[in-house]
């Protein structure tokens, strides 16, 4: 495990070119995969499948309500519908469009939130999506994935074209690292990265990486284990896998790009407290402010999101 | 069917809505009389839509925009066959399918609405998918004048003639009341042809309870070859029972017992001079 985790500095592609190439893929032989963008064919990656496939392409403009009807209009008819659009806007601005139009209705739309989290860095808390977890995690019929590397990717978009279930899939925009050997992938199941015996980090998206890297700091620095979890689907969660990982009865740290409001960690911690176990926990993401100026990699430097602000949290949950 | 024959069936459409409004003591009153004129059309002379192939891919479809006047469209799919006009009997009931806005729950509902603005983005993305696949469905939706504010409805029109779909049919029931009263004073959208045209739109104006007016603008469909197609109806909200026409309180008012049998008196009376004469 240990060769993989010495690979993540080694810069594969984003996620987004990812999902372009896979899409193209698919589209080589299914005409009903139909892309659906609001101005976002360019910071979607979605240019070369445009060219490729001008007719499987439909603009709608900057109009996100319009966005999502438009899609589960599309898929009703049974179509293969990717509506993508920033992560910020599609998950505000047409929340409504997507509990009623796609989750209630069960059209099988993929929304695809790009730039997610604060991938825009500097742009300022307009262009954040801090909150599309805690929103759509209240909504019934919708699967929410969160994938941390080209892998998972790779899996989330092929999987997401043959499920007949409406799902959720949230993309950064930085080169991602290879994380694991391990090839299974199934949405509610979270995969194991790292096993370690003195505690669970359990990450999601983009955040893993820096989970694993403070995975090996705690490991080198300070003769401590730890297993690392990529939970990649949000919704449902793999409760099977947080039992098992409660019942070590050792420290659980959640790390996520998302408020600590009403994501990853809180929906873990729900169902601890609610399974009777009493694991030390700690949630990390962004607090309940809007965000300090800087790139992606300085605000999670700020708000402990990188591999010495999760290894200070897991030197002090353990007391060391 | 004739013209004739499709007014009385509005009559007798107009009787189960007040029935089952006023054996569930909910729904929509007002709204559902004044569409219900446009929907007899669509489904009894219009639309090439059947019960027992509900999923044909060559279907025309129905979305209902303004979703809170599901009273109209179930009693319609149910005279179709959809489903047994008994099941009405459950309208708004404890666990009925029969719920007070439109769901696929029900046979032959396209898309769960309720939540307004919503009906025309949905009908335009299936109207593209008729498009890609070289169909020749139409897709239908009814609009209410009240719900035309919603910014997504102008997002969904600018697409519509953005990507030229002929095979598009919105019709506005513009009874020009809303909840909190005329629409004109809530938020005016006047001209709306105007504006619809502006769009990219062909409009045309009909009596929205003239069958022959209804009939001669859906057989002249699409109004302009590349162009999305805009029925404005003008209607009247409380339509056929005199004591509710124009009356803010029947928007989702329920008849008492005395007001149910005069209306239905009212209605029987309206029946038997249509089929005299």
């Amino acid at each position: 495990m240990d060769a993989t985790i010495d690979n993540i500095a080694v810069a594969q592609q984003t996620n987004l070119e990812v999902f372009s190439g896979v899409l193209q893929l698919l589209a080589e032989t299914d005409k009903d995969i139909i892309v659906v963008t609001s101005d976002s064919r360019g910071s979607g990656k979605l240019v070369p499948f445009g060219q490729k496939f001008p007719d499987q392409i439909i603009e709608v403009g900057i109009a996100e309500q319009n966005l999502v009807g438009v899609s589960a209009g599309i898929a009703s008819t049974g179509k293969k519908v990717f509506a993508v659009s920033p992560a910020c806007f599609l998950t505000a601005r047409a929340l409504e469009q997507i509990k009623n139009d796609v989750a209630y209705s069960n059209n099988p739309v993929t929304l695809v939130g790009i730039s997610a989290g604060v991938s825009y860095g500097a742009l300022g808390s307009t262009h954040h999506s801090l909150h599309d977890f805690a929103v759509l995690r209240t909504i019934h019929n919708l699967i929410i994935v969160a994938p941390a590397d080209n892998f998972e990717a790779e899996q989330a978009v092929k999987l997401a074209a043959e499920t007949d279930l409406p799902v959720y899939i949230r993309f950064g925009k930085k080169s991602m690292p290879l994380l694991s050997a391990e090839k299974s992938f199934e949405f509610g199941k979270g995969r194991v990265i790292r096993e370690g015996s003195d505690l669970t980090i359990i990450a999601t998206g983009e955040t893993v990486e820096h989970a694993c890297r403070a995975a090996r700091k705690l490991e080198r620095e300070h003769n401590l284990a730890a297993t690392v979890v990529s939970m990649h689907t949000i919704k449902p969660l793999d409760y099977n896998l947080l039992s098992d990982i409660a019942a070590w009865d050792k420290p659980i740290i959640t790390v996520e790009e998302h408020s600590v409001y009403g994501g990853l960690g809180e929906a873990c911690a729900s169902f601890l407290i609610q399974n009777n176990f009493r694991n030390r926990f700690k949630i990390i993401g962004i607090p309940d402010e809007y965000t300090v100026t800087g790139s992606q990699q300085e605000i999670f430097n700020h708000y402990g999101i990188s591999e010495d602000g999760i290894t200070q949290t897991a030197l002090a949950l353990l007391g060391e | 069917m004739s013209e004739k024959e499709l007014a009385q069936k509005s009559v007798e459409y107009r009787k189960k809505i007040l029935k089952y409004i006023y054996q569930a003591k909910a729904g929509h009153t007002g709204g559902s009389l004044s569409c219900i004129d446009i929907l007899n059309v669509l489904y009894n002379h219009t639309m090439h839509v059947d019960a027992t192939d509900f999923t044909s891919p060559d279907r025309d479809r129905y979305i209902q925009s303004k979703g809170h006047t599901v009273e109209a469209l179930y009693v319609v799919l149910a005279s179709r066959g959809f489903f047994p006009e008994s099941d009405l009997e459950t309208l708004c009931k404890y666990q009925s399918h029969y719920i007070g806005h439109p769901t696929r729950k029900v046979h032959g509902v396209e898309q769960n609405t309720g939540a307004l603005g919503h009906g025309l983005s949905l009908s335009v993305g299936t109207a593209i998918a008729g498009k890609l696949d070289k169909k020749d469905y139409r897709v239908f939706t009814v609009l209410g004048d009240g719900e035309l504010p919603e910014g997504s409805n102008w997002e969904a029109a600018l697409s519509a003639s953005h990507y030229k779909l002929d095979n598009l049919c919105a019709i506005l029931d513009k009874n020009t009341l809303q909840i909190s009263g005329p629409t004109a004073d809530v938020l005016n959208t006047d001209p709306v042809d105007k504006k619809f045209e502006a769009f990219g739109w062909e409009v045309r104006h009909v009596d929205g309870h003239d069958i022959k007016q209804l009939t001669e603008a859906f057989d002249a469909l699409p109004f302009a070859k590349g162009k999305p197609s805009l029925i404005i109806a003008h209607t009247v909200k409380g339509k056929g029972i005199s004591f509710m026409e124009n009356q803010l309180k029947w928007h989702h008012g329920v008849p008492d017992p005395k007001q149910y049998a005069d209306a239905v008196q009212e209605l029987d009376l309206y029946g038997e001079t249509l089929a005299s004469a």
